[in-house]
């Protein structure tokens, strides 16, 4: 089982590495020493941290709640039958195929205070400097986000609406129920495991919202967009603190697992159950 | 993933069998969706548009004209600069890293996949299947220092190797879990009679399992590929020297280098993309049935 061992090597072993590294002091060259709690209590008496983690979480919940509701309505529609769907669906993808580099460069372009789209086109509300205040800096991180990956989980929502029988819907217009109707009595409760398929990739993925950040804003201004893998990025790698780094990592891991075991929870444990219908 | 063989192999195109369905008469046009599709199709399509015309027009014009109108005398000027700097030397380390770490992934990562659901009720195989998909939770970002210790130890620092290993190991646990979604489908029936004429497991897999389930394959082909060519976070932390730089970090650096000509750094961002644009075009319906298949149900 060649991809046990791969997987192992630099998936598991490296899992159970981080947790040992959260117990030493290492500066990620020299030689690496049991510390005890050391990293730990650095970690968790800085007030950094607790900023991090309020900024991770902040921004897991916007980007969760602006993107499911968008892919949701775009997974309904992508589903119908409309025309141009070939040229839709190639156009749709563009923002999954550019790595979180090239958008975040080109987002800093295109919001550049003096050059960009709003001084250019000379609309007022659109020239802002919109990296430079933290609410704005947020924000503009969290629609960078969704325009990534609203396309992948639209995706998603579109084979979970395909999978939902014809049927439920013939028989709830005999019984003369509208489309909005339809939608909240069969639609959305149809996409329940889709929806938490989706959202556990969201929150789970949101952890991981590294790239796009460190380029976008490199977790300023201040402090505003400094998420968690950011801080372990810069503690680690630029002030070579790899023992509160790994602790912080050891964090990450525990967060996801939780949240990702949570969601699970809310499905009713049993999510391959409803893998059978509709095929 | 309950999934029994009598749903047979109509999952691997959705899209067709939805198609011959006949739909109920006069549906009325979803004006809700529909306002939600066109409008995020502006939103997707405006600045994609705008980072392409913008990647033609000369410096001097960029600063003078209205972003949105494409340029009166398109020039080439940005790609041949970015094109006589160092980035076919990028290009081509993203290349030898998104095929080196693809081509073993998919191929382990289908026997994997094969031992899984042919032997499923074996122990060890269920231990092996849940800890791929312990994986799935797993940030690459959680366990980057670590694996930045191990390359240091195993003296792969700052080479493309210390790109290719971790990225075929992050690879695995979700192509594992779509392959053997479809595996699961190939009818029981056909691994006994192949068995019966006597071939090996190995044979099996290659002839049999592995033809049938080729659009599963494209699918998380194309999927690592688009992953690991866009990946950041390994080339930042395990590589050092500008000639194992892979384009997304070439990206990045060009960028402080370039920063007063955007459509220079315009151009390369469309430069970057175009490979995986066109793997993308070419092979679009096989990953939007199997992404669908894998994850929707």
């Amino acid at each position: 089982m060649p991809a046990l061992a791969v997987f192992v090597a630099f998936g598991v072993i490296p899992l159970a590495g981080v947790l040992f590294l959260s117990f030493t002091s290492w500066d990620g060259l020299g030689d690496i020493q049991l510390s005890g709690l050391t990293s730990w209590q650095a970690v968790l008496g800085d007030p950094g941290l607790l900023h991090a983690l309020w900024v991770t979480l902040l921004v897991m919940a916007a980007s969760w709640a602006v993107q499911t509701p968008a892919s949701i309505l775009i997974g309904v529609f992508l589903a119908g039958r409309q025309r141009y769907r070939a040229l839709l669906a190639v156009l749709y993808f563009i923002p999954l195929l550019l790595s979180s580099a090239a958008i975040a460069i080109a987002y800093k372009a295109l919001l550049d205070p003096n050059f960009g789209l709003g001084a250019g086109l000379h609309i007022g509300l659109l020239t802002q400097d919109w990296l430079g205040e933290p609410v704005l800096a947020f924000s503009v991180v969290i629609f960078a986000v969704s325009w990534q990956f609203i396309p992948f989980h639209s995706l998603i929502y579109q084979g979970g609406v395909r999978q939902i029988p014809r049927s439920m819907y013939e028989a709830a217009e005999l019984d003369g129920a509208g489309r909005v109707r339809r939608f909240f009595s069969i639609t959305l409760p149809q996409l329940k495991y889709t929806i938490i398929t989706s959202s556990t990739l969201m929150v789970v993925g949101s952890l991981t919202f590294f790239d796009l950040i460190f380029v976008l804003t490199a977790g300023g201004p201040g402090d505003a967009t400094r998420v968690l893998a950011l801080d372990m990025y810069k503690r680690g790698f630029q002030a070579n603190l790899m023992g509160p780094a790994s602790a912080i990592a050891v964090i990450l891991v525990l967060v996801g697992l939780a949240l990702a075991l949570l969601l699970r929870r809310l499905g009713g444990g049993d999510a391959g159950a409803s893998q059978m219908e509709g095929a | 993933m309950g999934l029994t063989h009598t749903t047979g192999l109509k999952r691997t195109a959705p899209a067709e069998t939805e198609r011959r369905r006949p739909r109920p008469g006069s549906e009325r046009p979803n004006w809700l969706g529909g306002a939600a599709g066109w409008l995020w199709l502006a939103i997707v399509i405006v600045p994609v548009y705008w980072i392409f015309i913008t990647s033609f027009k000369a410096q001097s014009s960029y600063y003078a004209t209205n972003p949105l109108v494409p340029p009166a005398e398109p020039t080439l000027a940005n790609y041949r600069l970015v094109i006589e700097s160092d980035f076919p030397l990028y290009f081509l380390n993203s290349l030898i890293v998104t095929v080196g770490a693809v081509v073993p992934a998919v191929a382990v990562a289908f026997m994997a996949a094969y031992a899984i659901v042919r032997g499923g009720a074996h122990r060890f195989l269920r231990g092996v299947n849940s800890l791929f998909l312990m994986g799935l939770a797993i940030p690459l970002q959680a366990t980057i220092i670590p694996i930045y210790l191990i390359i240091i130890r195993l003296h792969l620092y700052d080479s493309l190797a210390a790109l290719i290993l971790p990225s075929i190991a992050f690879a695995i646990p979700l192509s594992v879990l779509i392959l053997a979604n479809f595996i699961r489908d190939v009818p029981k029936e056909l691994f006994e009679s192949m068995r019966l004429d006597g071939a090996g497991e190995m044979t099996t897999l290659w002839r049999l399992a592995f033809p049938l389930t080729l659009p599963a394959v494209v699918t998380v082909t194309i999927y690592n590929a688009l992953t690991i060519w866009n990946g950041f976070l390994l080339p930042l932390i395990l590589t050092q020297s500008p000639d194992k730089r892979t384009l997304p970090l070439a990206l990045w650096t060009f960028q402080g280098q370039y920063s007063v000509n955007v459509p220079a750094v315009l151009a390369s961002v469309v430069l970057t993309t175009l490979p995986i644009l066109i793997l993308y075009v070419v092979g679009r319906r096989q990953l939007l049935s199997g992404l669908t298949a894998g994850f929707g149900k």
